[in-house]
């Protein structure tokens, strides 16, 4: 019934508060995220946008309104059958990154698939894999303390993949990073973008319009403008001649008052 | 233009197309928009206005443009001057501002769709010039460049984000006092 949908919401709703302190920080939502789309989701802080993407991942329970994740109905769904629907479809992203300190980047990515009940020579194949693929190859035995924020925010998208996810939720995931560990992140989600993968990155840092191809503004709990933006198939990893003529097009403004 | 030719010139004297492969360089993808004949219009003009000055070259029979340019006298000091000159390229907002304004006033359009509309603008202005920085083959100093633009853009939408709110605002209540 979702066909292609990853993700898919009619009327979700979350509120807090009750009476005169009541707020909708979701306020009847409707969307549909077809497979291998790149979503951003973008508003000012208190718009609601972590809220969704909790209700989305199934992190929090809507007060109203269904969700589904490909084929499940994961609102009335069990405590139980959720956290291993989680763990086996959805890899989760924050702004903190959320790495254990005591284990090693390599560790910190293996430990989905060894709860899944993985053998740990499959387990730390895959993790190994991973780490190659985000560029940390050489830093799988370091705890995240010997780790600058960009490193330690690839570990986690490296572990938000192990598990092979139909969808990665990404709650600002640039939030706690400098401008260049924030373009290591954007390179990141690009490849992984471009390999096919779900995304959706709620985020009030706009640069990540750069890696999404749909964005949408939220404000008061709803959406206030959903756009597509044209190109972002095109553009792939390395950008064409398109971009850098827009870009152009860009710079034009900012030397605008010299002329 | 005029002060930038005249300033790469300060260095040495150098061809046409020199000129023009320093200055793309130096601007990275941005530099891909840029006129080839600009550089030429601008030269001569700079030869007319008694700043420059120029002789055939020998030996390159493989380029069409021989003539090697220099800086004179004025010129040089022209580049002096430039150099030590302080400004900086306005972004004006001003024009936008009294849009929403004289919109607001006569009711001629709801204030925050404009602000909506300009901020899908400048989204992709942003995503084009973020788009090109995140490609490795971009130069250091011509990313720099790259980051400068999106780091106005970014103070843009929030700008707009500002702009919003009030609008907004204004809205509720005008309709509370109606």
């Amino acid at each position: 019934m979702t066909g292609s949908m990853v993700l898919r919401t009619r009327g979700l709703t979350r509120q807090y508060g009750r009476d005169s302190g009541l707020v909708r920080a979701v306020d009847e939502i409707d969307l549909d995220v077809p497979a291998g789309q790149a979503l951003a989701i973008m508003g000012p802080s208190g718009c609601g946008k972590s809220t969704l993407l909790h209700l989305l991942g199934g992190l929090q329970r809507p007060t109203d309104g269904q969700v589904w994740l490909a084929d499940h109905r994961i609102d009335t769904m069990s405590e139980r059958a959720l956290a291993r629907l989680r763990r086996d479809s959805v890899g989760f992203v924050f702004q903190s990154f959320h790495l254990m300190d005591e284990l090693t980047a390599v560790e910190n990515v293996e430990l989905a698939a060894l709860l899944a009940g993985q053998s740990p020579r499959r387990a730390r194949k895959r993790a190994m894999y991973l780490l190659d693929r985000v560029g940390l190859a050489d830093r799988a035995r370091h705890l995240p303390a010997e780790l600058s924020g960009g490193q330690r925010q690839r570990v986690a998208i490296a572990r938000a993949l192990s598990n092979d996810p139909l969808v990665v939720l990404a709650d600002e995931p640039t939030g706690n990073l400098d401008s260049a560990a924030t373009v290591e992140v954007l390179r990141l989600f690009d490849e992984i973008r471009a390999a096919g993968q779900t995304l959706v990155v709620v985020t009030h840092d706009a640069r990540i319009a750069a890696v999404a191809d749909r964005m949408i503004s939220m404000r008061d709990g709803a959406f206030a403008d959903d756009s597509p933006l044209a190109g972002a198939g095109m553009a792939g990893t390395g950008s064409g001649r398109g971009s850098g003529t827009a870009a152009g097009a860009a710079a034009g403004t900012v030397y605008g008052g010299r002329r | 233009m005029q002060d930038v030719v005249l300033a790469m010139l300060a260095k040495e004297p150098a061809h046409g197309y020199e000129l023009r492969s320093r200055m793309r360089g130096a601007l990275g993808p941005l530099g891909d928009a840029m006129n080839a004949g600009q550089i030429y219009v601008t030269l001569t003009r700079l030869t007319k206005a008694g700043l420059v000055t120029s002789e055939r070259a020998e030996g390159l029979p493989d380029r069409p443009d021989r003539r090697v340019y220099a800086l004179t006298p004025a010129g040089q000091q022209r580049v002096a001057a430039w150099l030590t000159e302080v400004n900086w390229p306005k972004s004006d907002l001003t024009e936008f501002h009294l849009k929403l304004v004289a919109a607001a006033a006569a009711r001629l359009a709801d204030p925050v769709d404009l602000v909506d509309a300009q901020r899908r603008e400048v989204l992709r202005r942003l995503r084009d010039a973020q788009r090109a920085a995140l490609d490795h083959s971009v130069d250091p100093v011509a990313g720099l460049l790259l980051e400068g633009v999106v780091l106005r853009l970014r103070a843009d939408l929030e700008w707009l984000e500002a702009c919003e709110r009030m609008w907004t605002e204004r809205d509720r209540t005008g309709r509370a006092s109606a």
